[in-house]
């Protein structure tokens, strides 16, 4: 870009970057108000600091905790189950999608009863889990599975459907099989879709692992939230929900990694 | 001159809920080797539907399609087709979408894509290879996806309206383009349309296809020099004598 650049496009890059700026002051802003006035109102006595914690003391319970590793523990079980449950999602959603969009019957026999799972309250099949298969983490696995899968599910196999009928001729002109279909073009043309579904499945995922926690852990962040309400200590709840905020963000951005690594994104 | 492809009382019908639809009644064509047939109708005459099935993907009520005198085996390479649009996938580079019939065939071997290379060299997409299909303009694009039928070696080309998305001026030189590169590589073609300026601009030998149930009303063998592009025969006297004849034909019949 060694062209020469006219004043008003000057002008114009410079305000586009100005707002920029302003955005993120202000995001940063609203993040210090909130921290701040929690801090304020919890020193001040508004707030029952006991009830509602406050930030020193969230991050002084972190401290504590990270000191002797429990919190690491706690941490490290629910990103590990979430991440195999999602693992877990993806990979059946994309077969159970490559099964019914090649045998399409499958998928007319079964519509009525992936969409009434789908729509059921997940949460309501935790206590069934439970008597099923035991108070332990393949509970937890299941029921966070049951929570994204039937969704998932749906859509991937919605953006295979939706896939050009006229591209699908190309393949067949050059001599393609229904294989080649799949494989060349089906698969390709729903990459952005599969990765809007990882991103809402990532989200479910650690959903349904934080309801399984809830129900029939013995660590996690769910059992420490869930555990901490039961004894009065909210330091350990509300920090455990803070470091969910974190975790959930964190993995979002893995998969905006992935999606700009697949070239789709545009 | 031999024939390149027969079609003998070709007829097929398409079902639906509604009911029966008689799409094309007793076609019967023969193609010479190295020439360019147009096929003109009104929409829903059944014209892609007549290229489908000599392209072999979809099987006709009864008749028979022979190449070279002989009747076609499934999986055949001797026909190339080309489609509406482009349809070149966003997410290979040019290179991508031109090797994707060699893809599916296998047949990646160094002549192959020697070919492949030397088509988008002669061609003037040598330095695009890596390019996104957005990248490029209609017609380069239209040039991409015609290397990209060329690659596969067929004798036969069927053009299923491959200029109509283009917008006017592009969809002239587009089209002298292609024609150019058809009479090039010596290949036999069947253009189907619903332009009768390009289908005279383009064929030897033009087919008037009825309204539904799709027959041949008529054939109309046209006169050009052969180094005539389709542009110059668009401005020659005679072309306005073989418009009117069509014209005439397709309101009575069409």
């Amino acid at each position: 870009m060694d062209r020469l650049i006219s004043q008003s496009q000057l002008r114009y890059l410079k305000d586009r970057k100005k707002s920029r700026i302003c955005i993120i002051i202000m995001r940063i802003l609203i993040l210090v108000l909130i921290i701040g006035g929690w801090e304020l109102c919890a020193d001040t006595g508004i707030l029952n600091s006991f009830v509602f914690s406050s930030p020193s003391r969230i991050v002084r319970c972190f401290i504590g905790m990270a000191r002797t590793g429990v919190i690491w523990k706690h941490l490290w079980i629910t990103v590990y189950e979430t991440l195999i449950c999602f693992s877990i999602v993806i990979a059946a959603g994309m077969i159970c999608a490559m099964l019914m969009w090649r045998f399409r019957m499958i998928f007319r026999v079964a519509e009525p009863y992936i969409v009434l799972l789908n729509s059921l309250p997940k949460s309501a099949l935790a206590p069934v889990l439970i008597v099923w298969l035991g108070n332990n983490i393949k509970t937890i696995i299941v029921a966070a599975v049951s929570v994204a899968i039937f969704g998932a599910i749906l859509s991937i196999y919605t953006a295979f459907i939706e896939t050009d009928p006229e591209k699908i001729k190309l393949i067949r002109t050059l001599g393609g099989k229904r294989r080649h279909v799949l494989v060349k073009l089906v698969i390709p043309s729903s990459v952005p879709t599969i990765i809007n579904t990882m991103k809402v499945n990532l989200g479910l995922s650690l959903v349904g692992v934080i309801i399984g926690e809830f129900l029939a852990a013995d660590s996690g962040l769910g059992y420490l939230i869930i555990y901490g309400s039961q004894v009065f200590k909210m330091d350990w709840v509300l920090m455990s929900i803070v470091i969910l905020c974190i975790l959930s963000g964190v993995l979002y951005k893995l998969i905006n990694i992935l999606e700009k690594k697949a070239g789709h994104s545009k | 001159m031999s024939n390149a492809l027969s079609l003998k009382n070709i007829s097929y019908s398409y079902h639906t809920v509604q009911g029966e639809t008689c799409a094309l009644k007793d076609i019967s064509l023969d193609i010479p080797k190295g020439s360019f047939v147009s096929i003109v109708g009104p929409s829903g005459c059944g014209k892609s539907t007549l290229l489908s099935i000599i392209a072999g993907i979809i099987r006709p009520d009864s008749g028979r399609i022979m190449i070279n005198g002989r009747d076609i085996s499934p999986g055949n390479d001797s026909i190339g087709y080309m489609l509406q649009h482009d349809h070149l996938f966003e997410w290979r580079s040019i290179y991508g979408n031109v090797m994707l019939g060699l893809e599916i065939k296998r047949k990646k071997k160094s002549a192959d894509t020697c070919y492949v290379d030397e088509l988008l060299e002669r061609y003037g997409l040598g330095e695009f290879k890596a390019s996104r299909p957005s990248e490029l303009s209609g017609g380069m694009r239209q040039r991409a996806a015609l290397i990209r039928t060329l690659a596969l070696e067929p004798e036969i080309l069927l053009l299923d309206e491959p200029f109509s998305a283009l917008d006017y001026q592009t969809r002239l030189t587009v089209c002298d383009d292609i024609y150019s590169i058809i009479k090039n590589e010596h290949k036999t073609a069947v253009l189907v349309t619903h332009d009768l300026s390009e289908a005279i601009s383009v064929g030897d030998t033009i087919y008037v296809l009825s309204r539904r149930p799709g027959q041949i009303a008529r054939s109309v063998s046209v006169d050009f020099p052969a180094d005539m592009t389709p542009l110059m025969r668009r401005n020659t006297p005679e072309f306005k004598d073989y418009f009117n004849i069509l014209w005439k034909e397709l309101n009575e019949n069409g």
